[in-house]
C-alpha cells in the first residue's frame, strides 16, 4: 500500500500571482495527490525547509517575478547543504526559454510554464516520482 | 538505494530530523520493512506532552497554534505540530495548507510542522498520526500538538488519544455552541475561546461555561471524590496574544495533574489501549485486502448479479485469513 | 429601447417563429450548427439573432446620449470627436535613468501618457538592498526607493504637461508622496498635475496579492490619499480601482467589473465617514479594465459599468455633480490571452481587444507587447503596440461616431443584461456582511479561482481554443525572439544611489519623523500623506517608512481558497 504523491507548491520572492498555483494545487488533488501549500512571498530558505518537513516528493516552485536565475539556484544549494537532494525540483511560471539549459543543469527537473494541459501537469510528476523509485 | 529505516531510527535519536520526516512517510506509505523499526520508536517514545487540539472550521485553530507554539518556544521546549486536514471524498488527494498559519515558525530549529490527510475513510490516520508522535518524540521534542479538524470521527479520536485535549471555538460562527453541534464538547480537558478580541466572544465564553455548568461536562474526580480536573474555559486572541500564556498554564496543569494521578495513568492505558485497536484495524484491513484482491473481482461479479450475497462471501473470504 | 407598440411586437413574434420553422429549419435539416448552444466568454448564452424584441423592455433613458446620465454611452458628449483616447504604452525596468530613456522614447513616438510600472519591491515596500529584493531589483519595473530616484525618473519630463500614472497599490501613498516633493521641489502647481496613482489595496487582497498591512489600515490609508488630492491636486486621480488584475488572476467579465464596483462602493464609504461631500472627491475616481478577447461581450461590460456606477453613485450616495456619476477608465488589452507560441499572433488579439476597447469608450488605453509572454516588452514590441492604437485611431475611422454599437439589439440587450447581474452580485455581497468580509472569508477569491480553474480546463479540451496553443499548433516551431535583456549592474546602480542617499540625510530628523508617522497612524482622523511628504523629502527610504508602520499594524496573511 503506497501512499499519495506528496508535493509542495511554493510562491517564492515577491510576486503574488497565485492563479497558476492554484489551478495546479486543484489539478494535483483532484488526481489524488497531497499537495502542501505555502501561501505567498516565501523564501528559499522556509520553503527548503518546508520541503524536508513534509518529505515531499515533488518540490513546485511558481515563480512569475524573473528572480528565477536568483531564487533557483539558491533553493538547489540549499536542499543540497540539508541533505535532501533526493526532492524532485519542478518550476512554473513565467521562464524565458534562453534560462531553461541553465535551470536544468542546476538541478530542476522539469518547467511547466504557461498554458501547459493541466493532465500534463500530473503526467509529468507521476512519470518523475517513478523514474526516482523507492526512498 | 533507499537508506534502512533502522539506520534512520539512529539518526532519528540524535534529533536528525530529516530522518523524522522520512519515517514518518514509511508510517503512513505502510512500508512493511519499517514496521519493526517503529516498533523500536515506540518504545523509545513516551517522554513528550501529547497536547491535541480540534474545532470546527473557522474556528481559528491553525492561527492559534501557531501563536501558541511560538509562546511555548520562549520556555525553551521543543514543539512539533501535526496538522491534519480532510482529504477530498472525490479524488484521494488533499490540499493542506495549514503551514501558511505558521509561517513565522518555519526558520525556527526547535519547531517541527507536519501535513497530514485523512485518506477519507480507509482508516491508517489514527496510526499514522501517532506514530508521527512517537517519531518526534524521540527525536526530543517537548510538545507536541496534533491539530484536527472536529468534524470526522477519526480526527475526534485522534485528539482523544492525547494527553491533553483542547476544544477550540469562536464568536460569530452562529448562535450554537459550536462544540455541541459538531459533538466534541465532551472530549475537552480544557475549553478555548479564539477570537477574543471581538465584542461577541464573551457571549460564546458565556455559552460555554453555561453549558459546562449543566453538566453536559462533569469534572474528573479521585476515588476519593476529589475533583482532580474542573474543565476550564480559557479566551485567546491570536491578534493580540491575549490569554495564550493562560493557555499554556493551563494545559501544563492539567499534565501535572494528570502525570500525578492515578487518573492520568488510566488515561495512558486507554490511549495504549486504542493505538492497539487502531493498529490491529489496520493491519487486519491490509492483510484482508492482500490476501483476498485477485478473488474478490470474481466474486463482486457474482453478487453483481445477485448469484451470490455479500453476506456469505466475506465469510468466505475471512475464512482465508491467517491471524 | 424602441418605441414598439403592442401590435408591432406581435407582428414581429409571428414573424419570429415563422423563421424558425421556415428558413431555420431548413438550414438545420442541411447542416447543424457548430454548437447546440453558444456562450459568451463569461458565461452569457447568446441567441442566434436578435431583434426589437430584445430590446423592448429596456427603459429609453437608460442608454440615453453620449456625456448624459447614466453615461451608458459614454462619459463625454464629443467623446473622440475632440480628442483621442490617451495612449498610455506602461514602461518600467531597471532605475530610474533607464526607464526615463523609455518614456522619451516613447514620448518621441506620440505617446500622449506616461504609464509607470516598478519593481516587485518597490511594490512591496522593500528597500533594493533588502534580502527579499534579491534577484528583482529593476526586473519587471523600475526600482524606486527615494526621492532621489523619483528625479531620474523624470528628468526632464514638464510634469504640468503630461499625464502620469503609477502602477503601484500597497505603497502608492508614498510614491505619491515623492511625486508631490519633486513637484514642489520644481516648482509645479500641485493642481496641475494630472495622473494617478493605482492605490486599489481591496483588490490586492482578492486578486493581485500585492498588500502589506491588513485590510483596515490598508483601506484607511487609500481614503487618505482620495482626501488629500481633493484638497491638493484638482486634477489628479487618487486612485485607480481596477477590475483588470481580478481579471488577470482568473475571474469572468462579470465579476470583473462587479467586484470592482463593490471595492469603489467601499472607497465611497469610507471617505465620506469622514464628512467629506460625496461630490468633493467621486469625480476624481477612475477606473481601470481589461479588455478581453469577447468582442461584443466586452463592449457590453463597458457600457454596464458606465450605468451601473452612475446609477449607484445617484440613487446610494446621492451625488448631485454629473462628474461624479460618470465612470472614466483606462484599459489595458489581455495579457494572460497572451501566448508564446506563435507569438506575433498576439499583435493580432491585441488589435481584436483593442478595437473593443475603443468601441466601449475607453479614455486611455494600454495595448500588450507581442512578446510578453516571455519577459517585459522591448522597445520595437512597445512601439508596434502603440501604432495599433495610431491605426485604429487614424485609419479606420470607427474614433468619428459616439457609441457606434449604441442601439444595436444585441449589445443593448447583453449591455442590460450585465447591469442586471451586477446589480444581483452588489446585493449579494451587502446582504452577505461586505466586501471586506467576504473577502476575509474567500468569497471572492472563491469565484475568480473557480473561473480560473474552469478556464484552464476548457483551454486543455480543446472547448476554449488558442490559436497556437491546443489549434493551428507547429510542433517544430522554432522561437525567433529577442527578448528585453536584464542589465546585472542595474542593482549594484540601484543601491549605490540608495547608500548614498542614507549616507547623506539627517538621521536624527529622519527619526524624529518617523515616531510622528506612527503617531499619525495611530489617529485615524488624521491625514498620512502630509508627514509622509516630510519623510521623503529628509531622505526617508520606502523600506523605512513601511517596516515602521509594520510594526505597529503587523502583515497581513491570507487564508487562501483553491
Amino acid at each position: 500500500m503506497s501512499s499519495p504523491i506528496r508535493v509542495l507548491l511554493a510562491k517564492v520572492g515577491l510576486d503574488g500571482h497565485d492563479r497558476g498555483v492554484k489551478v495546479v494545487a486543484r489539478t494535483l488533488r483532484d488526481a489524488g495527490m497531497d499537495v502542501i501549500y505555502t501561501g505567498l512571498h516565501r523564501t528559499p530558505l522556509e520553503v527548503v525547509n518546508a520541503a524536508i518537513q513534509e518529505d515531499v516528493d515533488v518540490l513546485g516552485i511558481s515563480l512569475l517575478s524573473g528572480a528565477h536565475m536568483t531564487i533557483c539556484p539558491k533553493i538547489m544549494d540549499l536542499l543540497k547543504e540539508k541533505d535532501a537532494e533526493d526532492t524532485i525540483v519542478v518550476v512554473g511560471g513565467v521562464v524565458p526559454d534562453e534560462d531553461v539549459a541553465f535551470l536544468k543543469e542546476i538541478g530542476v527537473k522539469e518547467l511547466l510554464l504557461q498554458d501547459t494541459p493541466p493532465a500534463k501537469i500530473v503526467e509529468t510528476l507521476t512519470r518523475l516520482v517513478e523514474e526516482r523509485g523507492p526512498r | 538505494m533507499p537508506t534502512p529505516s533502522a539506520e534512520l531510527f539512529s539518526r532519528l535519536k540524535t534529533g536528525d530530523l530529516r530522518a523524522a520526516s522520512r519515517l514518518m512517510s514509511r508510517a503512513e506509505s505502510h512500508d512493511p520493512a519499517t514496521i519493526a523499526t517503529l516498533g523500536e520508536i515506540y518504545k523509545s517514545a513516551g517522554r513528550a506532552h501529547i497536547v491535541g487540539l480540534t474545532g470546527v472550521p473557522g474556528s481559528g485553530k491553525s492561527t492559534l497554534v501557531s501563536r501558541l507554539v511560538s509562546e511555548i518556544r520562549k520556555s525553551g521546549r521543543k514543539v512539533g505540530v501535526i496538522a491534519i486536514d480532510p482529504s477530498s471524498p472525490f479524488s484521494g488527494g488533499s490540499i493542506l495548507g495549514d503551514r501558511i498559519r505558521m509561517t513565522n515558525l518555519v526558520l525556527d530549529e526547535g519547531v517541527y510542522i507536519r501535513s497530514m490527510a485523512t485518506r477519507g475513510s480507509t482508516g491508517g490516520l489514527a496510526k499514522s498520526a501517532l506514530t508521527a508522535v512517537d517519531i518526534l518524540d524521540t527525536a526530543g521534542f517537548d510538545v507536541i500538538i496534533i491539530e484536527t479538524v472536529g468534524v470526522g470521527q477519526d480526527e475526534v479520536e485522534i485528539a482523544r488519544a492525547s494527553h491533553t485535549t483542547m476544544v477550540v471555538s469562536a464568536p460569530g460562527l452562529g448562535d450554537d455552541v459550536q462544540a455541541i453541534k459538531a459533538g466534541i464538547l465532551e472530549i475537552a480537558d480544557i475549553h478555548v475561546v479564539s477570537k477574543c478580541d471581538r465584542p461577541d466572544s464573551n457571549r460564546t465564553i458565556t455559552d460555554l461555561k453555561t453549558m459546562l455548568a449543566m453538566g453536559i461536562n462533569i469534572s474528573i474526580k479521585d476515588q476519593s471524590n476529589k475533583p482532580v480536573w474542573q474543565v476550564p474555559v480559557v479566551g485567546t486572541s491570536s491578534e493580540t496574544g491575549e490569554g495564550i500564556d493562560k493557555l499554556i498554564t493551563t494545559m501544563d496543569k492539567h499534565r501535572e495533574a494528570h502525570l500525578t494521578s492515578e487518573l492520568g495513568e488510566e488515561r495512558l492505558k486507554r490511549i495504549a489501549e486504542y493505538r492497539t485497536f487502531k493498529t490491529a484495524e489496520d493491519l487486519l484491513r491490509n492483510r484482508f485486502f492482500d490476501s483476498t484482491s485477485e478473488r474478490i473481482s470474481a466474486l463482486v461479479e457474482k453478487i453483481s448479479k445477485r448469484e451470490l450475497d455479500p453476506f456469505t462471501a466475506s465469510d468466505e473470504l475471512l475464512g482465508n485469513i491467517a491471524f | 429601447m424602441t418605441t414598439l407598440n403592442n401590435i408591432n411586437a406581435a407582428q414581429l413574434e409571428e414573424q419570429l417563429e415563422l423563421w424558425e420553422k421556415e428558413e431555420v429549419s431548413t438550414f438545420l435539416s442541411k447542416q447543424p450548427e457548430r454548437e447546440e448552444e453558444f456562450f459568451t466568454l463569461g458565461g452569457f448564452p447568446v441567441k442566434r439573432s436578435y431583434t426589437a424584441l430584445d430590446t423592448k423592455d429596456i427603459p429609453l433613458e437608460d442608454i440615453g446620449l453620449p456625456g448624459q446620465y447614466p453615461f451608458t454611452r459614454g462619459p463625454y458628449p464629443t467623446m473622440y470627436r475632440s480628442r483621442y483616447w490617451t495612449m498610455r504604452q506602461i514602461a518600467g525596468f531597471g532605475t530610474g535613468e533607464d526607464t526615463n530613456k523609455r518614456f522619451k522614447y516613447l514620448i518621441s513616438q506620440g505617446q500622449t501618457g506616461l504609464s509607470t510600472d516598478f519593481d516587485m519591491p518597490t511594490l512591496m515596500g522593500y528597500d533594493s538592498d533588502n534580502e527579499m529584493s534579491d534577484g528583482e531589483v529593476g526586473r519587471e519595473g523600475v526600482a524606486v526607493d527615494t526621492l532621489a530616484d523619483m528625479e531620474a525618473l523624470f528628468d526632464g519630463i514638464d510634469l504640468e504637461k503630461i499625464s502620469v500614472s503609477m502602477t503601484i497599490n500597497p505603497t502608492a501613498w508614498i510614491l505619491l508622496a515623492m511625486y508631490v516633493a519633486l513637484a514642489k521641489r520644481k516648482g509645479y502647481d500641485l493642481n496641475k498635475l494630472s495622473g494617478t496613482i493605482q492605490a486599489d489595496i481591496l483588490k490586492e487582497y482578492m486578486a493581485q496579492k500585492e498588500y502589506i498591512y491588513p485590510i483596515a489600515p490598508s483601506v484607511r490609508i487609500v481614503r487618505d490619499c482620495i482626501t488629500y488630492c481633493a484638497d491638493h491636486m484638482k486634477r489628479y486621480n487618487p486612485i485607480n480601482i481596477s477590475g483588470y488584475h481580478t481579471s488577470e488572476a482568473g475571474s469572468s467579465p462579470l465579476h470583473e467589473i462587479a467586484f470592482t464596483m463593490a471595492n469603489a462602493v467601499t472607497y465611497v464609504e469610507e471617505v465620506t465617514k469622514t464628512g467629506m461631500d460625496v461630490d468633493k472627491f467621486a469625480p476624481r475616481l477612475a477606473f481601470f479594465f481589461v479588455c478581453q478577447a469577447d468582442f461584443f461581450e466586452e463592449i457590453a461590460k463597458f457600457r454596464a459599468a458606465r450605468r451601473v456606477w452612475a446609477k449607484i453613485m445617484k440613487n446610494q450616495f446621492g451625488a448631485k455633480k454629473p462628474e461624479s456619476m460618470r465612470l472614466r477608465f483606462h484599459c489595458q488589452t489581455a495579457a494572460a490571452s497572451l501566448t508564446k507560441p506563435q507569438y506575433k499572433v498576439n499583435i493580432i488579439r491585441t488589435t481584436v481587444q483593442a478595437l473593443a476597447a475603443v468601441l466601449g469608450g475607453a479614455q486611455s488605453l494600454h495595448t500588450n507587447g507581442m512578446d510578453e509572454a516571455f519577459a517585459i516588452p522591448t522597445e520595437e514590441a512597445m512601439k508596434i503596440a502603440l501604432r495599433t492604437q495610431q491605426v485604429i485611431a487614424d485609419e479606420t475611422n470607427v474614433a468619428n461616431v459616439i457609441d457606434p454599437m449604441g442601439g444595436s439589439y444585441f449589445l443593448e440587450n447583453l449591455t442590460s443584461e450585465y447591469e442586471k447581474k451586477i446589480f444581483e452580485i452588489l446585493d449579494e455581497v451587502k446582504q452577505n456582511g461586505g466586501t471586506v468580509k467576504l473577502i476575509e472569508e474567500g468569497w471572492f477569491q472563491k469565484h475568480i479561482a473557480d473561473f480560473a480553474y474552469e478556464t484552464a480546463l476548457r483551454k486543455q479540451s480543446g472547448q476554449k481554443p488558442v490559436i497556437g496553443v491546443n489549434k493551428y499548433v507547429e510542433e517544430d516551431e522554432k522561437v525567433d525572439i529577442e527578448t528585453h535583456p536584464y542589465d546585472p549592474t542595474t542593482a549594484d546602480r540601484q543601491i549605490a544611489r540608495l547608500q548614498n542617499v542614507r549616507a547623506t540625510r539627517d538621521n536624527q530628523k529622519l527619526n524624529i519623523l518617523l515616531e510622528q508617522l506612527v503617531e499619525v497612524a495611530k489617529d485615524e482622523a488624521q491625514n498620512i500623506m502630509p508627514i509622509t511628504i516630510e519623510l521623503v523629502e529628509a531622505g526617508a527610504t520606502m523600506g523605512d517608512i513601511v517596516e515602521k508602520l509594520r510594526t505597529l499594524w503587523g502583515t497581513y496573511r491570507e487564508n487562501p481558497v483553491f
